[in-house]
């Protein structure tokens, strides 16, 4: 799995609280059967004037100018600093696929819903919770400055501002350990192997109908 | 010493170990799969030379990218019409075939929405811990069972070794207390719910839905309720196990028989919160304050009673929800202060994993009996739930009696609740729909949901904009 240690870049502000699955990848980009290809359409309905279809080109489709990651300032950007609930409904893993194949590879926010977050591990994408206050000046930094970027350092756990100001998150050593390394998790899980085997046997003993198929 | 919470038990008896950093390693004993959310775990799998841990604990259907139409159905997997879609179908077929994994196929009669044939077959069991790459399983925890969507690196690992890594979720306890009133069904009291501790007031939480309302809710309406779970943040929702629980499992096929339901009785029955069970949060409603609900924004936290209003946004204080509501509106083409009543419709979807059980096709057949569907009205979809749901439908004639009113009979599937087939709403259209997401362009590019029961679509369809169901002689 891809690394996360530090990353300092540029930072899209998205103003909205509650951006579901759908909005970040909608569903007709969900056919492909590969984990790549999905960044040319991240936010695909706010970021086109038209619909989009799966596998068309996207270099001549009509750009929303009021959508604020089409905006010059903020080409190239790697860190989204978003509102509340960030990633709420469908577990589609397309989400952080698609904000990782666009260049994304760090989220702020004030809280996420916990199927996107685990899916966010899994990809290498840090996800940082900050509180409601520190979000606000930071939609307000970023709006007001342009270029503005931000530097966030993993093993410190802190991000730094354009001016030198620290900021600390907190992050679970469990995913801490997994984003520095770059861990399989299945291959973690499987050095478990005994243990689950071993469950198993006792479990298939006190349920013994979950082990035999009827059909 | 306080008792134990349902999810308590649930994730004790689950438990292979608790690791050294603070997560726990949780055994999965049924996983459904289904062709959207699968093709890139089935291709770790190859890439990485591992086969499932235990095949026989994994069970396969194609249900969010099938075609509805009769025409296409009847020609099984080679009658879809979208080449991506039926790459993605037979790359579940092949895999399958491959891993050594049982599915119901396109045109298996059995076949229909993961959700809604789990449980239908017997293989949803109280109990058990369920996952599939979908995040409406928590539908299966209407039965008991602890029951949650992941991502497809999860189903992978699922996969591979039966565990998912995971940290324990805070106990929640809603209860909706008394009876529930006439025409109220459980779709209300889920969408009332949502609209009280709204879209992430359930984040963190594995819910346990309980009260004399939810025990009086048949296991189909318990269904609905933590199906949408979901929708108020909690990835997990459950009803402690009862009678009708067990009556509803006992005799499916994939239910133990014999001596071994003896044994599964006896262990289920135990499956319930224990008294003085400690919450870390309890909400309480009031059944009888519920009516039917009407959503009018683009999250399922924004719902209205049928005989109220668009919201004001200028009425909030708080500026995000303000922002949030502004934006909602905009979407939807509506004007605060609009009635419920006097939003215009031009489509009906009654369908989903939320509600397109046999329940459900009775409710909606019972309203547009003898009476058509308004002009106003460009196509209302009947969708059912599985192959089975449809076969029942058809034996008790709700099929003639949705054709009569001029609605459509389609073949089973997800359809318009996330519109991947051609079943799809147009931009700026209005549709009263029975699914469980109102998101932007969830069910089409600019379309414009409202979440609604089986009752009140029906009803919908018949005037061509909302009405109250309980005003509508049966």
């Amino acid at each position: 799995m891809k690394k996360f240690i530090s990353e300092d870049g540029l930072v899209l502000p998205l103003d909205r609280s509650n951006v579901d699955t759908d909005y970040i990848i909608p569903k007709q980009f969900l056919k492909s059967i590969k984990r790549t290809g999905f960044g040319k359409n991240l936010f695909d309905e706010a970021r086109y004037l038209d619909k989009g279809l799966p596998d068309a080109d996207c270099s001549d489709r009509p750009i929303n100018p009021d959508f604020v990651m089409n905006q010059a300032r903020y080409a190239g950007v790697s860190i989204l600093l978003a509102r509340e609930n960030f990633g709420c409904g469908s577990s589609r893993e397309h989400a952080p696929w698609a904000l990782d194949d666009y260049g994304f590879r760090c989220v702020i926010a004030p809280s996420y819903a916990d199927i996107f977050f685990n899916n966010c591990v899994k990809n290498g994408i840090l996800l940082i919770v900050l509180e409601e206050n520190i979000i606000e000046k930071l939609f307000a930094d970023t709006f007001q400055n342009e270029g503005y970027r931000l530097a966030v350092d993993l093993p410190s756990q802190t991000i730094t501002t354009p001016d030198g100001e620290k900021i600390p998150f907190e992050i679970e050593d469990s995913r801490k350990n997994i984003l520095l390394n770059g861990l399989d998790d299945i291959s973690m899980t499987l050095q478990n192997e005994q243990d689950i085997q071993g469950f198993e046997a006792s479990w298939k003993q006190k349920s013994p109908w979950l082990f035999s198929r009827i059909n | 010493m306080s008792g134990k919470t349902l999810y308590d038990k649930l994730w004790e008896s689950h438990l292979v170990k608790n690791q050294d950093d603070g997560t726990s390693l949780i055994y999965i004993d049924l996983h459904f799969l289904h062709e959207v959310t699968s093709p890139q775990a089935f291709e770790g799998l190859r890439i990485a030379g591992r086969r499932p841990w235990r095949a026989d604990a994994n069970m396969a259907t194609p249900d969010h990218n099938v075609p509805t139409t009769t025409d296409e159905r009847s020609r099984g997997v080679e009658g879809i019409i979208d080449p991506v879609s039926k790459i993605q179908v037979k790359s579940l077929d092949s895999n399958c075939l491959e891993f050594g994994i049982d599915e119901f196929e396109i045109d298996d009669p059995r076949h229909g929405i993961v959700h809604v044939i789990g449980p239908e077959q017997g293989r949803t069991l109280p109990g058990m811990t369920i996952v599939c790459g979908d995040s409406h399983t928590s539908t299966h925890g209407a039965l008991g069972a602890l029951a949650h969507g992941i991502g497809t690196s999860e189903v992978e690992h699922v996969l591979a070794t039966q565990c998912l890594v995971q940290k324990k979720a805070k106990n929640m306890l809603v209860s909706v207390n008394g009876q529930l009133k006439p025409g109220i069904t459980a779709k209300d009291v889920v969408l009332a719910i949502i609209g009280h501790i709204g879209t992430a007031g359930g984040t963190g939480y594995t819910i346990e839905f309980g009260g004399d309302a939810i025990r009086s809710l048949s296991v189909e309406g318990r269904m609905t309720v933590c199906n949408m779970a979901i929708e108020a943040g909690a990835r997990a929702g459950i009803v402690a196990v009862d009678e009708k629980t067990i009556d509803y499992v006992k005799g499916r096929p994939f239910a133990p028989k014999g001596e071994l339901w003896n044994q599964a009785e006896a262990a289920w029955r135990a499956l319930v919160s224990d008294e003085g069970a400690e919450f870390d949060a309890v909400v309480n409603l009031e059944a009888a304050d519920i009516v039917p609900q009407v959503s009018w924004g683009t999250s399922p936290e924004m719902v209205a009673p049928v005989n109220g209003y668009v919201p004001n946004p200028a009425d909030l204080t708080n500026e995000s929800k303000r922002n949030n509501y502004q934006q909602a509106l905009k979407y939807m083409g509506l004007e605060a202060g609009t009635a419920i009543k006097d939003i215009m419709l031009d489509r009906v979807f009654i369908g989903s994993c939320t509600n397109s059980r046999i329940e459900d096709l009775r409710a909606a057949a019972a309203v547009v009996k003898g009476r058509k569907v308004a002009d106003n009205i460009k196509e209302a979809l009947v969708v059912p739930g599985s192959g089975l749901v449809k076969a029942q439908a058809e034996l008790e004639g709700l099929d003639k009696i949705f054709t009569e009113a001029g609605l459509q009979w389609r073949e089973p599937g997800c359809s318009m609740c996330l519109a991947m087939n051609a079943d799809q709403l147009g931009e700026g259209e209005h549709c009263a729909s029975t699914s469980n997401r109102n998101f932007e362009g969830r069910q089409g590019f600019g379309g414009r949901t409202h979440l609604v029961s089986p009752a009140m679509a029906a009803a919908a369809a018949v005037h061509g904009h909302f009405v109250d169901v309980r005003e509508i002689e049966l």
